[in-house]
């Protein structure tokens, strides 16, 4: 690198840039979580919606499926599972609820995860809600 | 242990830190091997590893490996530009065994019992924090993680700020700082999904495309200025523009995983055109570690090291810069996201980057901490280069096979009129998984050749007057 450009003025744009930049970040955090409201279904969290997404976490689900894209890519997309399987909540719980404990032999199986009645109607309001919250159109088509 | 060839003998801790990092390299290569057949032999070992708990012990491998070759890099390369002792190296030992300790049992964790059930016994609902991709560690383990940092962080710091600062050292400690700071966003797991998603990518995204890329950056100058020769002026100004250059762009390049998460629509184009500059600093790494190869004053005998150097510039800016850009604008990411081209970008990324910039500090101090010399014997280094090719390569196939699965799945799945199911789409593509899955054995034999080239005796090189 020339010299006029001096390790001082490198260090003052690596100082600059990066408060500056951390500063703008925090910016559109507060700007995107005072937008959230309008978007992401919040009035829709009930106390069963709140149940579903800790049975979505002390299961791992996302160990195998994406939600909203992001997790696993060994499973189908499940932010849109409520529509894919008719927009039933029966049909959901249904499946859960009858995976056999020794998997489909030579396919990828989902584990049977004996989840409670009342857990089984936590997780598909979960499904539920998050299938309804704005973002952007996405998952391309039902398929996920 | 004999260790003349240090500059100053509390260096020698890293040793374990790095022992232990390969160790778990290993284990977590094992776990992509069972995945690996398990995406096309679906119920292999079903139900003993479901697919989700195989996942879990490899990508937490990945990261504990990781930390453990960033904290062996930093106790042996602090004290030398500190030109001073570490604060402590009885802590250091101490924290190494905490951390393993922790590791191993959250491993045994996930593989012993039912996750639900190690979420029960470790008391999730306490403080719930597991379930979420790459933070799956139970809350205790998380807790365990930050008590190793701080340690960490106390040690490293007072070194760091009792002795010489070089650019190298505060740029190395600001980076840890960050890492351990970012880390704390672990525990914030809100009942709202998308705000829960929004600040899970302060852990993620920030670490790969933020903090981590200074003790990227500062690892690599360390190295390169070691077995080039070339004027620490010079290198200081590269790791500062390169790290200017990595958090101007990757701070709001986090708009990159906010597209379809639920929050507004514009960080489609701010996400977008912040992450599509989010290559330039990969890209000034490699020019940075090619130039100041051609320019070295001195021909070190570790030839193994410059080559696991460079490797690092040119696989992190392939695997971040290249492959990430593919898929990081929105209107291409609305069809890729979430599909094999997100894990072809992350297998390349996170070996060409971390994954080697590790392997680059073990080349280097190894031969050191083992009181062998400034580098091992001619033998050993060839076949540490055979299997950095190996490695290499497998990895770039691993890739490339990834790659296809994933155009191919989403042309079937996404785009075509008449779209597939996704596991229909899967079963069209299983022959790419196959291919992978090969290429993953020929990274395994690459990796198990490096383990055994430690173990090769030769004739030393003659030891070189200039050899720092
Ligand atoms: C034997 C070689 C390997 C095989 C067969 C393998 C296989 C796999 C598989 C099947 C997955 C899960 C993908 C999914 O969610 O559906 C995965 C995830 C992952 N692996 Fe590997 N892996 C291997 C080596 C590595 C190496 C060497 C690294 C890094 C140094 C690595 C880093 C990752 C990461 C970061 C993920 C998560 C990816 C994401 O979320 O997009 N793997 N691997
Ligand atoms: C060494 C640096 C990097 C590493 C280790 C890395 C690793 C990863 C991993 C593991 C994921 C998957 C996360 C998940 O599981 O959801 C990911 C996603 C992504 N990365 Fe990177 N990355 C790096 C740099 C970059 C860069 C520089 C860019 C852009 C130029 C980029 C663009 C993306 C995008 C767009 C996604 C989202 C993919 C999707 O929509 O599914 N990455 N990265
Ligand atoms: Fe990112």
């Amino acid at each position: 690198m020339p010299e006029i450009f001096t390790k001082t003025m490198a260090r003052n744009i690596y100082l600059g840039g990066s408060v500056f930049f951390v500063l703008a970040f925090l910016a559109l955090t507060f700007d995107t979580t005072a937008r959230l409201p309008e978007r992401d279904n919040r009035e829709n969290i009930t106390e069963q919606v709140a149940l579903g997404k800790q049975v979505w976490e002390e299961n791992n689900c996302i160990g195998c499926h994406t939600l909203y894209g992001e997790g696993a890519y060994f499973a189908p997309e499940l932010g849109n599972v409520y529509q894919r399987f008719g927009n039933s909540k029966e049909a959901l719980k249904g499946f859960i609820k009858s995976r056999p404990v020794d998997g489909i032999p030579g396919r990828r199986s989902m584990p049977q995860f004996n989840l409670s009645e009342e857990e089984l109607e936590a997780i598909a309001e979960f499904l539920k809600w998050s299938s309804e919250v704005n973002t952007e159109n996405w998952p391309p088509n039902i398929n996920g | 242990m004999s260790t003349a060839q240090l500059q100053y003998q509390s260096q020698s801790v890293a040793k374990p830190y790095f022992i232990a990092a390969i160790g778990l390299f290993v284990g977590q290569v094992l776990f992509g091997l069972i995945m690996g057949l398990q995406y096309v032999w679906g119920d292999f070992l079903f139900p003993e590893i479901p697919f989700n708990v195989a996942r879990m012990v490899h990508t937490n491998l990945l990261i504990v490996w990781l930390l453990f070759g960033f904290m062996g890099a930093a106790y042996y390369l602090v004290p030398e530009e500190a030109e001073r002792e570490l604060h402590s190296p009885k802590l250091a030992l101490a924290l190494f065994w905490i951390f393993l300790t922790a590791g191993v049992l959250t491993i045994i964790g996930y593989l012993a019992v039912p996750y639900a059930t190690l979420a029960k016994i470790t008391g999730n609902d306490i403080l719930p924090t597991m379930g979420r991709e790459f933070l799956e560690q139970p809350t205790i383990t998380k807790i365990g993680i930050v008590i190793v940092a701080l340690g960490f962080l106390y040690n490293i710091g007072l070194t760091v700020l009792s002795g010489r600062k070089t650019v190298i050292n505060v740029v190395l400690l600001t980076g840890l700082v960050g890492l351990a700071v970012m880390f704390l966003f672990s525990f914030y797991n809100p009942e709202n999904l998308v705000l829960d998603k929004y600040f899970w990518w302060w852990v993620v995204h920030l670490w790969v495309e933020g903090v981590w890329e200074l003790i990227l950056g500062a690892i690599l100058a360390f190295v390169l200025i070691k077995t080039t020769g070339v004027d620490r002026e010079v290198i200081d100004k590269w790791l500062y523009v390169i790290i200017a250059a990595a958090l101007i762009t990757g701070i709001i390049g986090t708009g990159h995983h906010y597209y379809w998460i639920g929050t507004p629509s514009y960080w489609q184009w701010l996400g977008g055109i912040f992450s599509a500059l989010e290559p330039i600093p990969f890209f000034m790494m490699t020019i940075f570690a090619f130039n100041m190869v051609f320019k070295r004053r001195k021909q070190h005998p570790n030839k193994a090291t410059v080559l696991w150097a460079m490797g690092t510039g040119v696989m992190a800016f392939l695997g971040a810069g290249v492959w990430g850009f593919m898929h990081t604008l929105a209107p291409v990411n609305y069809y890729t996201h979430g599909t094999q081209i997100t894990a072809a970008h992350g297998h390349m990324a996170f070996y060409g980057a971390y994954a080697m910039i590790v392997l680059t500090i073990i080349s280097y101090a190894m031969p050191k901490l083992r009181g062998i010399g400034t580098a091992m014997n001619d033998r050993a280094q060839i076949v540490e280069m055979w299997s950095f090719w190996l490695m290499t390569v497998a990895m770039v196939f691993i890739t490339l096979f990834l790659t296809a699965a994933g155009v191919l799945q989403v042309w079937l799945q996404r785009y075509q009129p008449n779209p597939m199911p996704f596991m229909a789409a899967q079963d069209q593509v299983a022959i790419f998984y196959w291919f992978r899955e090969l290429s993953g054995v020929v990274f395994t034999l690459g990796l198990l050749l490096y383990i055994l080239s430690f173990f090769i005796k030769g004739k030393q090189p003659a030891a070189q007057p200039t050899a720092a």
